[in-house]
């Protein structure tokens, strides 16, 4: 199993995604993150899925995407030629046994206190997905009462865009 | 000028070169209905039993013309009537147009009476789906539609259209037919790279599909074969496309295939597959699968390269053009050790055939053969009808079969013969068995309705005869639920509907009863009784390879 990441320009009409999405589970592929909103023209929305699977079923899927009259620009997206990061907001109970910790760790991965009651934190951390997956380990020490992630967003390194690619 | 949407969706319809299209009225399709009759001189709409005959009607109709076959149902239970047909085209790779009514845009989303998500329930099933959510944008959805359906890899597109849609007006002005998209060549140094293997074979095979009667590539592949001195197969789907007596033509792949044409492509070094995919009916156990053979594969459709076996050419491209540039870099040869090797297969082949006197299925298609005309279509169902049929039938002309390959529709058979008739002006003939029959018989009613003339052999032998072919062999002989014991009268059910029919017992009945039909003004049913343990062979077992085929009957019956 590998972890791939596509990103996909799609014409920005309704249901884009779910035909998209259809075509993941057509394939029995599961994704493990997505991301959408519009791109820099109001015509097209881009997409970015994060998924493992193998070599050859990701080949087939991006054949098959390929095949939707709303896909316009498939690329993938590997940690040599793009950038990613990701946003995740999570919650932990504030105690005073833990708080100091907490304090410290949030400090070394620059996450960053968007909340603070006398109950619970609230930090919000930018990075790569290993980086979230590391500061959840860390935190599971702690009493973490919800955690929600963005996904990935990525971008090719360099002038190269997904419109450039424009293939129908 | 300000036209109604509905009269847009007609005028556009017509404007797109449709003269004939298949259907069922109802709530939120009326207003569509009301402009078919406003222009009833300029296209002609075919009202059928059920919208399932219908959708099947279109797919006959387009297999037949090669034009795109439209098909128009009112929303909810007429809208999900169709999806089988859909569903069936999909597989096919058949270009069709459905159009559905839908409830108003303002009571979309709200479980509205006979409201369904149609675009939903056909995302997987269409090569793309539209709802219209305004006028405006009737006209150049519906071109746009057409385009789709028939470009690249051809296939079925539906375009929902409320109420409020069809009744809203908005300017339209007529524009000329769309063109499908201009086809393409494979890339050079792919056709470089095919030729070099290609040239290098010593027991090169031919194995083409649907893609071939599609891009009309049948002169391209005959000069492929002489060129390099190789024999001919091909799928279900290519049947018809090359004429059963060609000398090269070995014919059918796959489970049920011609047993030299599977024995060749068994044994080649290079299988150079044109338009055709690679289905499980096909390969069997995909490890065990031609093994010493290195494929070639050109198709229009990129996805289907490598998909299921692994080539090591693949060519993305249509095929009479790729073929039009390949051709001319291999080297001319003649192949005498592996013509003759095929010989033997071809040898053995011919000792296994079914000789036997009295009705078998494979003198009733022989028979039947006699009648038919070079340009007589002929539809099957799905069972071991189909499977007789395509091994038997003498194809003589492409366009000419119409069969479900790929989703093996049992009810396919009698929309798409009705379709056929109206494709290709003629007399059509459907060949099936009692149990598909049994599922769509409600379309003899279209066919008098509208005297359409279809010659009707139901294989008649009262069980589900695939069925029980497998039941036989691989299920201890347990025949759950495949006896029939109907009591159906299948010469008095046609004489009910107000058509004609008999039923026969010898290979001379069958002649004079075909000799009838075919002079027979309007729809007539053969019912054709057939022993209820004849198999259709050869067989590959699923999941096996060609050293497991069963040619002969072993099992005590």
């Amino acid at each position: 199993m590998n972890r791939y990441t596509l990103a996909v320009l799609v014409r920005n009409q309704f249901g884009v995604l779910n035909r998209l999405t259809s075509m993941f589970r057509r394939r029995q592929f599961n994704i493990s993150s997505i991301t959408a909103s519009e791109s820099e023209s109001g015509a097209y929305s881009r997409i970015t899925f994060s998924f493992d699977g193998e070599e050859n079923g990701k080949v087939q899927l991006i054949n098959q995407l390929y095949k939707l009259p709303d896909v316009c620009s498939i690329k993938e997206l590997t940690p040599i030629n793009s950038l990613s990061c990701e946003l995740m907001l999570i919650k932990l109970k504030n105690e005073p046994s833990s708080r100091d910790e907490i304090h410290a760790a949030a400090e070394a991965f620059k996450a960053e206190t968007i909340d603070y009651t006398r109950e619970s934190i609230v930090l919000r951390i930018i990075g790569n997905s290993t980086k979230m997956d590391d500061f959840i380990a860390l935190m599971r020490d702690y009493t973490i009462l919800e955690i929600c992630r963005t996904g990935t967003a990525s971008i090719e390194k360099g002038s190269a865009t997904l419109r450039q690619n424009l293939n129908l | 000028m300000l036209f109604s949407g509905s009269d847009i969706l007609v005028k556009t319809l017509i404007e797109q070169g449709c003269e004939t299209v298949f259907g069922y009225p109802g709530g939120q399709i009326l207003n569509v209905y009301d402009s078919l009759y406003k222009y009833q001189n300029e296209i002609n709409h075919v009202l059928t039993a059920h919208e399932q005959g219908a959708a099947h009607a279109a797919d006959g109709y387009a297999r037949t013309t090669g034009k795109v076959g439209v098909v128009i149902s009112t929303s909810g239970p007429g809208a999900t009537n169709l999806v089988t047909g859909i569903a069936t085209a999909y597989l096919d790779s058949i270009p069709m147009v459905a159009i559905c009514g839908n409830v108003p845009t303002t009571q979309i989303g709200t479980d509205s009476f006979q409201e369904i998500d149609i675009t939903g329930v056909t995302l997987p099933i269409t090569k793309h789906n539209y709802f219209v959510g305004s006028v405006e944008d009737l006209a150049d959805t519906i071109r746009e539609a057409f385009k789709l359906a028939k470009s690249g890899r051809p296939g079925p597109v539906l375009i929902d259209v409320p109420k409020d849609v069809q009744i809203a007006k908005c300017e339209y002005e007529p524009q000329p037919p769309v063109e499908r998209d201009e086809p393409f060549a494979a890339k050079d140094v792919r056709i470089e790279e095919a030729a070099e293997i290609i040239n290098a074979a010593k027991q090169p095979f031919i194995y083409f599909g649907g893609g071939v009667i599609i891009s009309n590539a049948q002169e391209e592949v005959l000069a492929l074969a002489e060129k390099i001195d190789a024999p001919i197969g091909c799928s279900l789907m290519g049947l018809s496309a090359i004429p059963t007596v060609h000398p090269r033509f070995l014919g059918m792949q796959g489970m049920h295939g011609h047993y030299a044409s599977s024995m060749a492509m068994h044994n080649s070094d290079v299988i150079i597959s044109l338009g055709v995919r690679f289905n499980d009916r096909v390969t069997g156990n995909r490890s065990k699968f031609a093994k010493g053979a290195r494929i070639v594969h050109i198709d229009v459709d990129g996805s289907e390269l490598n998909k299921t076996v692994n080539s090591v050419c693949g060519l993305r491209g249509d095929v009479k053009l790729t073929l039009q540039k390949l051709l001319p870099l291999l080297t001319e040869s003649k192949k005498e050790e592996w013509t003759a090797k095929v010989d033997t297969f071809r040898a053995e082949e011919k000792t296994c055939l079914d000789n036997r006197e009295g009705l078998t299925p494979r003198r009733a298609i022989l028979t039947l053969n006699r009648h038919l005309g070079e340009n007589t279509a002929v539809c099957t169902d799905v069972g071991q009808h189909q499977m007789w049929s395509a091994q038997n039938l003498n194809f003589r002309t492409a366009r000419r079969f119409a069969s479900s390959g790929g989703l093996g529709t049992m009810g396919y058979g009698f929309g798409a013969a009705i379709g056929a008739a109206y494709g290709t002006g003629e007399r059509s003939v459907l060949v099936t068995g009692d149990g598909s029959f049994g599922m769509n018989l409600n379309e003899l009613a279209t066919a008098v309705r509208y005297n359409v003339p279809v010659v009707v052999i139901i294989m008649n032998n009262g069980v589900l005869g695939m069925v029980r072919q497998w039941q036989t062999l691989f299920y201890d002989r347990h025949y759950s639920s495949s006896v029939l014991e109907r009591k159906t009268d299948f010469a008095a059910f046609a004489k009910s509907f107000g058509a004609d029919g008999e039923a026969v017992t010898t290979p001379e009945e069958l002649d004079a009863a075909l000799s009838r039909a075919f002079a027979y003004s309007g729809p007539y049913i053969i019912d054709c009784k057939i022993d209820r343990d004849e198999f259709v062979l050869p067989m590959l077992p699923p999941g096996g390879s060609m050293d497991d085929i069963i040619t002969k009957l072993e099992v005590e019956l």
